[in-house]
């Protein structure tokens, strides 16, 4: 795309907009300002957009441009505006898997308007990496999303030969590449669509839901991948940088998010977290009891310790208990217990959920404590009440080797004096892994919806 | 459309790939573990850039094939852009609270002072 000085200018201010966006937002204090530059930078861009030639070379093409862009913001403003909190990952795993198809029919579109003889080679390499990386990305998101909503099953998927078969379908995708590449055939391009669509599918199955947000944080580097190659097609610096930002700060935001977790990429990627080898935690399990205590003797210990640790999960977030952890904090702190969070870094579906839900209750800032520093209070507490979590507590990550999640860091609850837990079932949680610390002795367990089980509590310390 | 002759060259093209490439790999060196989903939220939102690509290839289509797929295109970069920016933003609304913390307890509330 030939552009003018004018259109240069105003895509160069989209571009310093989009990086100062990125900037603000590893900031908790620029975050929403950096938001909110990245948006007005986007506008200026789109609206900019439809002042050039090449869309008005017809009024048709104009007027569908308008209609197309209507219906998106139909279809998107509502749904992301409506979403729970609770159901955000798998919305950016949707917002996500879309704008990497929309860079793969881009460069489809492109390729089909390409001049079939005479082009640069790497021409057409350039249009063939945007349709692999965005498709990739568009089924791929697509699998995280079914796996978030629960529309199909959060364990991973895997079966015999699993990565012999995707390795043989990415080399067999590259082929067909290098086969496109020499005779600009568009059959053949169909074909490399659709095998990539089934790569995108093949590449995610083998993923454990935990693992998910992970994934899609490297899918989304993948799409702003798919973005810059559409950029070189199209000649738009815009694109290129743009993309090219994405998928540079997505790819070490994944490596920070999988740190986050005590693990590798590779591991996340292809270990199918969950299905290997729980011989180790499973063995006696069945068959053992726990201690189920009733609401009243809970209240009880909880008003009459000093310090209580509340350590929430995602049963937390499902149930939306949120206000009503804080009312038991609110009722325990009147009493003069201390009362504190213990946030484990990737409690629930994603990475800061907690602190999110939470803050959205209002509980103070200086009450939520990070990992290392509620475990090093977690000695000293009387009560860990752990609200709907599960594998962060799971001792099974300090010492059992054998275990999938044995490495991840913990929130150290077995250290507390007591340990509560409130769940719905002796259910594992979403890794799929049996927790030893429920049959702890020190542990007592109250069964049911954590907002029923706060709820029930709060009545209890009043009363004690 | 693209004509090869004009505009830049695949070194021009490729010099910008590699410098935001750095650019992007600085600009968040330091992200808190809290910011992690909005930081990928956001920067989801900002590959909705790609609505700008899109655009251009259905204004100049021709053709059946040409017109469905660049429509196509126009409505999913337009749903990752209004859907990035709008989650990204109900995600980071959540933190404002933090900048003001409350005391941990208000012995004078009439609603909870009165409990014995």
């Amino acid at each position: 795309m030939i552009q003018g000085t004018a259109t240069s200018f105003v895509y160069l201010i989209t571009i310093v907009g989009f990086i100062l966006a990125l900037k603000g937002l590893s900031s908790p204090k620029h975050a929403r300002r950096g938001n909110l530059i990245g948006a007005a930078g986007m506008i200026l861009a789109v609206a900019w957009t439809f002042s050039l030639s090449n869309v008005h070379v017809s009024a048709r093409n104009l007027a569908l441009i308008v209609v197309a862009m209507v219906i998106g913001i139909v279809i998107g403003a509502p749904a992301a505006r409506t979403v729970k909190m609770t159901a955000m990952p798998q919305m950016v795993a949707i917002f996500n898997g879309v704008g990497g198809g929309a860079a793969a029919l881009v460069s489809i579109t492109e390729f089909i308007a390409l001049p079939h003889s005479g082009i640069a080679l790497y021409k057409i390499g350039e249009v063939l990496f945007g349709v692999v990386v965005g498709a990739v990305s568009f089924a791929g998101s697509g699998v995280a999303f079914a796996k978030l909503q629960e529309l199909m099953s959060g364990r991973p998927v895997t079966y015999p030969g699993q990565q012999v078969l995707n390795a043989t379908l990415g080399i067999v995708i590259l082929g067909l590449v290098g086969a496109v590449v020499g005779t600009a055939s568009t059959p053949l391009l169909v074909v490399v669509l659709v095998l990539s669509l089934v790569l995108g599918v093949v590449f995610v199955l083998p993923v454990g839901g935990a693992d998910t947000p992970v994934l899609i944080s490297l899918l989304n580097a993948f799409t702003g991948l798919a973005v810059a190659a559409s950029g070189f097609t199209l000649n738009s610096y815009l694109l290129i940088v743009a993309g090219t930002l994405v998928g540079a700060s997505g790819t070490l935001l994944t490596r920070m998010m999988s740190d986050a977790m005590g693990r590798s990429l590779p591991n996340i990627l292809f270990s199918a977290f969950g299905s290997v080898i729980t011989a180790g935690t499973a063995e006696g399990v069945e068959g053992r009891s726990v201690r189920t205590g009733t609401p009243e003797d809970i209240g009880v210990l909880l008003a009459y310790a000093r310090k209580v640790a509340i350590v929430p999960g995602y049963g937390l977030a499902v149930a939306q208990a949120q206000h009503t952890a804080r009312e038991l904090a609110d009722a325990l702190a009147e009493r003069g217990v201390e009362v504190y969070y213990a946030i484990h870094p990737v409690a629930g579906r994603m990475p800061g959920h907690m602190n999110v839900l939470l803050a959205e209750a209002n509980v103070p800032y200086d009450q939520l404590d990070e990992m290392d520093e509620a475990n090093r209070e977690m000695p000293t507490t009387d009560v860990a009440l752990v609200v709907g979590a599960n594998d962060t507590v799971n001792p099974a990550a300090n010492n059992t080797p054998g275990s999938p999640i044995y490495g991840m860091p913990i929130v150290h609850a077995d250290e507390a004096q007591n340990i509560i837990f409130l769940k719905r079932s002796m259910r594992p949680g979403f890794a799929g892994i049996d927790n030893e610390l429920l049959y702890d002795p020190k542990t007592t367990m109250l069964f049911g919806d954590a907002k029923d089980s706060l709820t029930k509590l709060v009545a209890a310390v009043k009363a004690a | 459309m693209i004509v090869a002759s004009s505009g830049p060259g695949l070194v021009d093209l490729l010099t910008v790939f590699v410098l935001a490439a750095f650019v992007g790999y600085e600009v968040i060196s330091k992200v808190p573990s809290i910011l992690h989903t909005p930081l990928m939220s956001g920067s989801n939102a900002i590959h909705g850039i790609i609505l700008v690509g899109s655009m251009i290839v259905l204004g100049e289509a021709h053709g059946a094939a040409q017109l469905v797929l660049g429509f196509l295109a126009v409505v999913l970069a337009t749903l990752n852009v209004v859907g990035g920016f709008v989650v990204t933003d109900r995600m980071l609304e959540m933190f404002k609270s933090r900048q003001t913390p409350r005391p941990t307890r208000e012995p004078d509330d009439p609603k909870t002072g009165g409990t014995p």
